[in-house]
C-alpha cells in the first residue's frame, strides 16, 4: 500500500495497533498443540457456511409450495449450484465435527480451568446454536426426511414439562409442520441465528484473544515452561494449511457425494424405512429409540428427553463442579466423564447406523 | 430519598415499563394464533376396490394423517396414523400383521395396541363404515 494512503488510513481506523496486537500473540507449543488448530479450523468452515448459504439464498423460495423445486432447480438448472448446495451441506457436517472435537480435546485438557469458564460457556452456547442452525437448515428443502426429522426434533421439545406446548407451537407457527413452520424455520436459520451467533462467537473470539491459550494440568507441572510461537505468522501459516486441506476435502466430498435432494415432502404418506438424522443428533435419536415406553411408571421418551437434558447441563458446567482442577491438580474423575461421554457419542452414533428390521 | 436518587428510581421504573409495553406485543405476535379444531368427524377415506388384501392407504382426516388397513381378511380398519412416541407417520407391515413406526422403531398390533418399541400409549382406533362403493371412516363419539 501506498505509504501516504497507509498513514491516511492508519491515523483514522488505527491499523497499526490491531498489527501490534497481533504481533504480541503466542501460542505455547508442546505435545498437544495439535488440538489448538480445531477451534480455527470450526470458525473457518463457519465462514464457509456464511459464504455458501448467502449464495444459496439468491435462488432460495421459502414456501411450501416452491421451497423443493427452487432447490431442485439450484441444483440442475443454475451453473456449480449442485456444487454450492453439497457445499453447504458437507460444510456443515464438518463444522460440527471440527466444534465437537474442539469441545472435547478442551474438556480433556481440562482448558476449562479459571479463569475460562466463561470462554467455555459460551463455546457451549455456540455448539447450541450450531445445532440449532443444523435443525433449520436441514427442514429448508422441504423434503421427507427434513419433514419427518422436524416433525419428530419438535415433538422432542414438546415433551418437555411446562414449557413443552408452548415451544412447540412457537416452533412449528401452529399445531403441525406446514408451510407456516417452513417460514420460520428460514427466519431462524437466516437471520435470528445469524445475528445470536455473530455475538456469541464475537465474545468467544475475544475471551481466546484476552487469556490466551490454556497449556493442559500436566505440561504446566512440567519442569520447563514450554517454549512459544509467534501467531503471527507461524501459527496462522499452520492453521492455513488445515483450512486448505478442508477445503480440498470439502470439494472432494461434493463432488464425489453430491448432497441429495430426496423426495418432495407429504404430510400423508409414512415416513420412510431407515429415517435416521443428521449424525450428530445420532446418539439421541439412538437413546430414544432403545429406551423403553414406560420406566418407573413415565413415559420413557419424557425420562429419555429428561436424562439427556441433565447429561448435557452436568456437561456443561463442568467448570464449576471440576474444583481440584480448578487449583491446578490432577482430576482423573472429570478425565473419566469425558472419556465415558466420547465412548457415549459414538457407540449411541455408530449403533443408530445398524439396520433396524420392522 | 434526594432528588438524584429519586430520578434514578423513576427511571428505572418507567424503563421497565416501556420495556414491558414494546415485549409485550412481540411475545403475543411470536405465538401462533389457535388453528380452529377441525370440525371434521367424518371422511371417505379410499375407494371400495382401492385396496388389495393386506394393503393399507394414509388418507387427511382433519389437518391429520389416518391409517386405513385391509387385513388379509378383507376386513377395513381405521387409525389415526400419528405415532403415539413422537409423531411420525405409521405404515402397515401385512409381513408380520402390523403397524410400524419407521422413525424409532415402534410396533403396534391390529387393535392398535403399542406391542413393542418406545410407544407410550395405543392408536386412536376410528371407526369404519363401507357405504357403496365408499369406504367412511369416522371419530368415535367420545373421542
Amino acid at each position: 500500500m501506498m505509504p501516504a494512503l497507509r498513514r491516511w488510513l492508519d491515523d483514522r481506523l488505527g491499523f497499526d495497533s490491531i498489527l501490534h496486537l497481533a504481533e504480541k500473540k503466542e501460542v505455547p507449543v508442546h505435545r498437544h498443540t495439535f488440538w489448538y488448530y480445531w477451534g480455527g479450523m470450526t470458525l473457518f468452515l463457519f465462514g464457509v457456511q456464511v459464504g455458501t448459504g448467502i449464495l444459496l439464498l439468491l435462488y432460495y423460495r421459502a414456501s411450501a409450495d416452491e421451497a423443493y423445486e427452487s432447490v431442485r432447480f439450484l441444483m440442475t438448472e443454475v451453473s456449480f449450484g449442485w456444487l454450492i448446495r453439497s457445499i453447504h451441506s458437507w460444510s456443515a457436517n464438518l463444522m460440527i465435527g471440527a466444534a465437537m472435537v474442539h469441545m472435547f480435546s478442551v474438556f480433556l485438557l481440562k482448558a476449562y480451568r479459571a479463569p475460562r469458564e466463561v470462554t467455555w460457556l459460551s463455546g457451549a452456547v455456540l455448539l447450541g446454536l450450531s445445532f440449532a442452525f443444523g435443525f433449520s437448515g436441514y427442514l429448508l428443502p422441504w423434503n421427507q426426511l427434513a419433514f419427518f426429522a422436524t416433525k419428530v426434533g419438535t415433538d422432542i421439545t414438546g415433551a418437555l414439562p411446562v414449557i413443552g406446548p408452548f415451544l412447540l407451537r412457537f416452533l412449528r407457527g401452529g399445531d403441525q409442520i406446514t408451510g407456516g413452520t417452513l417460514t420460520r424455520f428460514f427466519g431462524f436459520h437466516v437471520a435470528v441465528l445469524p445475528a445470536i451467533t455473530t455475538v456469541i462467537l464475537g465474545i468467544h473470539v475475544y475471551l481466546v484473544q484476552r487469556h490466551g491459550m490454556s497449556v493442559p494440568p500436566g505440561i504446566e507441572a512440567g519442569t520447563a515452561s514450554p517454549r512459544k510461537m509467534k501467531f503471527v505468522p507461524n501459527f496462522l501459516l499452520r492453521d492455513m494449511v488445515g483450512w486448505l486441506a478442508a477445503l480440498g476435502a470439502l470439494a472432494a466430498l461434493a463432488a464425489l457425494f453430491p448432497w441429495e435432494l430426496g423426495v418432495k415432502a407429504d404430510p400423508y404418506v409414512p415416513a420412510p424405512a431407515g429415517i435416521k438424522p443428521e449424525w450428530y443428533f445420532g446418539w439421541m435419536f439412538q437413546t430414544l429409540r432403545m429406551i423403553p415406553s414406560h420406566i418407573l411408571g413415565m413415559e420413557g421418551e419424557l425420562v429419555g428427553i429428561l436424562g439427556i437434558g441433565a447429561a448435557s447441563l452436568l456437561w456443561v458446567v463442568a467448570p464449576f463442579l471440576d474444583h481440584p482442577s480448578g487449583r491446578g491438580a490432577r482430576a482423573r474423575s472429570w478425565t473419566i466423564v469425558g472419556v465415558i461421554a466420547i465412548l457415549y457419542v459414538v457407540g449411541f452414533t455408530l449403533l443408530m447406523y445398524k439396520p433396524v428390521k420392522p | 430519598m434526594n432528588r438524584r436518587g429519586f430520578l434514578g428510581v423513576l427511571v428505572r421504573f418507567s424503563g421497565t415499563v416501556l420495556g414491558g409495553f414494546v415485549l409485550y406485543p412481540v411475545v403475543r405476535y411470536l405465538i401462533p394464533p389457535p388453528a380452529p379444531e377441525a370440525a371434521t368427524r367424518r371422511v371417505v377415506a379410499a375407494k371400495k376396490d382401492e385396496l388389495a388384501p393386506g394393503g393399507f392407504k394414509i388418507f387427511p382426516f382433519g389437518g391429520q394423517p389416518g391409517l386405513l388397513i385391509r387385513t388379509a381378511e378383507g376386513d377395513y380398519k381405521a387409525f389415526t396414523a400419528v405415532c403415539t412416541h413422537l409423531g411420525c407417520t405409521v405404515q402397515y407391515k401385512a409381513g408380520n400383521k402390523q403397524i410400524w413406526c419407521a422413525c424409532h422403531n415402534g410396533a403396534y398390533d391390529l387393535e392398535g395396541r403399542n406391542v413393542s418399541g418406545p410407544p407410550p400409549r395405543p392408536l386412536e382406533i376410528y371407526q369404519v363404515h363401507v357405504t357403496g362403493d365408499e369406504i367412511v371412516v369416522e371419530k368415535a363419539k367420545s373421542a
